[in-house]
């Protein structure tokens, strides 16, 4: 089997990679924007913890 | 008894509410949520002659006319009834005979359904081809099997 | 109150929760990397070519996966919802929370690949048949529960309302799991059942359970790695979350 032939998937190219296409890059992009969320999520509290924390002194 | 018995009372009341209603509305329903009649519901006039609406089972074996002008004839059965179907444009990949399909149009006058679209449904089975072949050996003479709706 | 009720409130306390969730975050994340690698290598060069489809049927690894998980997070999600209506528990809320994004996405992608797949083969993206509208009423459910939840204020009247609507609607997983037995679909009925096993050649069934796992150990890393956030950011008052290693750094 040739590449070529490998991703002409027997005709059937748009409709097979459209369905693994979008489901990969919905699954690669919800773990990414999950990380950068819990980031500033911790930036956040660190920031008001720093605060509360010279408040205090 | 405790707040938490109580709302566990309340919630299971609910749900049983809930799976009630839901059990009435779908006898209600019915049939009316079915996506297509089967020739047998046409044979027994269940189907709508005035209105365009779906018809739905396998395309006999042996029925499929390619006429002039991309025009095909087939019959569709249900292996109790069957209906002729007469219908001009593109048809799908799995469009096959002894293949389901669902066709939407109207009755026409001589008894023919005229549709204006043909969809394939296929089956719940996949193999690959060498299975397919050694089962349609084995199974060679005996009459096919029409999945059940 | 015995000793395991006891063990298990504290179990469900955030506190105790956030850590177990964070060691367990990595090992999930491995398994789902491992068995989706494996997944799609079986997809694409071990399972045969269908008899009638061809190659256009290796959709189905990726759309009963989805389908599959669409419903079974809805379970664990009314599971959840049920759990903390009854026990007031803070944790369940936040759960239920945070499987509602991947749910929906699960529930987008079986109604996008299944669109993709029936465009070649029945010859349309989409019909009104019992099977697909109620699997698009479920990705409704999963807007829906986001919707009011992020519309309340006050966290514990949106996780309750929430929670009511996610039971409500927990009727429709059974509609949608039958819908191909009680009506005339367009969509054909199942491959595996309970009652009359697979109906699929053995390579192809094993690719997808696998891909199916996979999607499972997915869900759970996710979901496991989202209630982390959500804790902190319902949690960032107290003292245990201001004396955690990543926030004092």
């Amino acid at each position: 089997m040739s590449v070529a032939e490998f991703f002409d998937m027997g005709g059937y190219a748009l409709y097979v990679w459209g369905s693994f296409g979008v489901s990969a890059l919905l699954m690669i992009i919800e773990p990414i924007m999950l990380r950068s969320h819990r980031r500033s999520v911790l930036q956040r509290i660190s920031r008001i913890v720093r605060m509360k924390a010279e408040e205090k002194v | 008894m405790k707040a938490r018995h109580k709302r566990l009372g309340f919630l299971v009341a609910g749900l049983v509410g809930l799976g009630v209603a839901a059990t009435l509305v779908f006898n209600a329903l019915d049939s009316n949520l079915s996506y297509f009649f089967s020739p047998s519901d046409v044979v027994q006039n269940k189907a709508p002659t005035d209105h365009v609406y779906r018809l739905g089972g396998m395309v006999q074996a042996g029925s499929l006319e390619r006429g002039k002008e991309l025009t095909v004839r087939f019959v569709v059965t249900d292996t109790a009834n069957t209906v002729k179907v007469a219908y001009t444009g593109i048809l799908p990949d799995l469009f096959a005979e002894g293949q389901g399909v669902i066709a939407q149009g109207r009755m026409g006058p001589e008894g023919t359904f005229v549709a204006d679209e043909v969809l394939a449904k296929h089956d719940e089975n996949y193999m690959p081809p060498e299975v397919a072949d050694a089962l349609e050996k084995a199974h060679a003479g005996a009459p096919t099997e029409v999945s059940k709706q | 109150m015995n000793a395991r009720l006891i063990n298990w409130f504290k179990f469900s306390s955030p506190a105790t929760f956030y850590p177990l969730a964070g060691k367990m975050v990595p090992i999930f994340t491995l398994l789902a990397v491992v068995l989706i690698g494996v997944g799609l290598y079986m997809s694409f060069f071990v399972a045969p070519t269908d008899y009638k489809q061809g190659e256009g049927y290796r959709i189905i690894f990726v759309h009963v996966p989805a389908a599959w998980m669409s419903m079974f997070i809805y379970l664990i999600m009314a599971f959840w919802a049920g759990l903390g209506l009854v026990f007031n528990t803070r944790l369940s809320g936040m759960m239920t929370r945070a499987l509602a994004p991947t749910g929906a996405i699960f529930a987008f992608l079986a109604l996008w690949t299944g669109a993709f797949w029936g465009k070649p083969m029945w010859g349309t993206w989409w019909v009104w048949d019992a099977r697909l509208t109620s699997e698009l009423i479920l990705l409704f459910l999963y807007l829906g529960y986001l919707a009011l939840q992020g519309s309340i204020d006050d966290t514990r009247r949106a996780d309750r309302a929430g929670a009511l609507l996610v039971l409500v609607g927990v009727v429709n997983i059974p509609i949608i799991y039958y819908s191909v037995q009680w009506w005339n679909t367009l969509h054909q009925g199942a491959t595996i059942s309970m009652d009359n096993g697979s109906k699929m050649g053995v390579t192809m069934l094993w690719t997808m359970l696998i891909m199916a796992l996979g999607f499972w150990a997915y869900t759970i890393a996710v979901a496991l790695a989202r209630v982390r956030s959500i804790i902190l950011e319902r949690e960032a008052d107290t003292t245990w979350v201001s004396e955690l290693a990543e926030v004092r750094r």
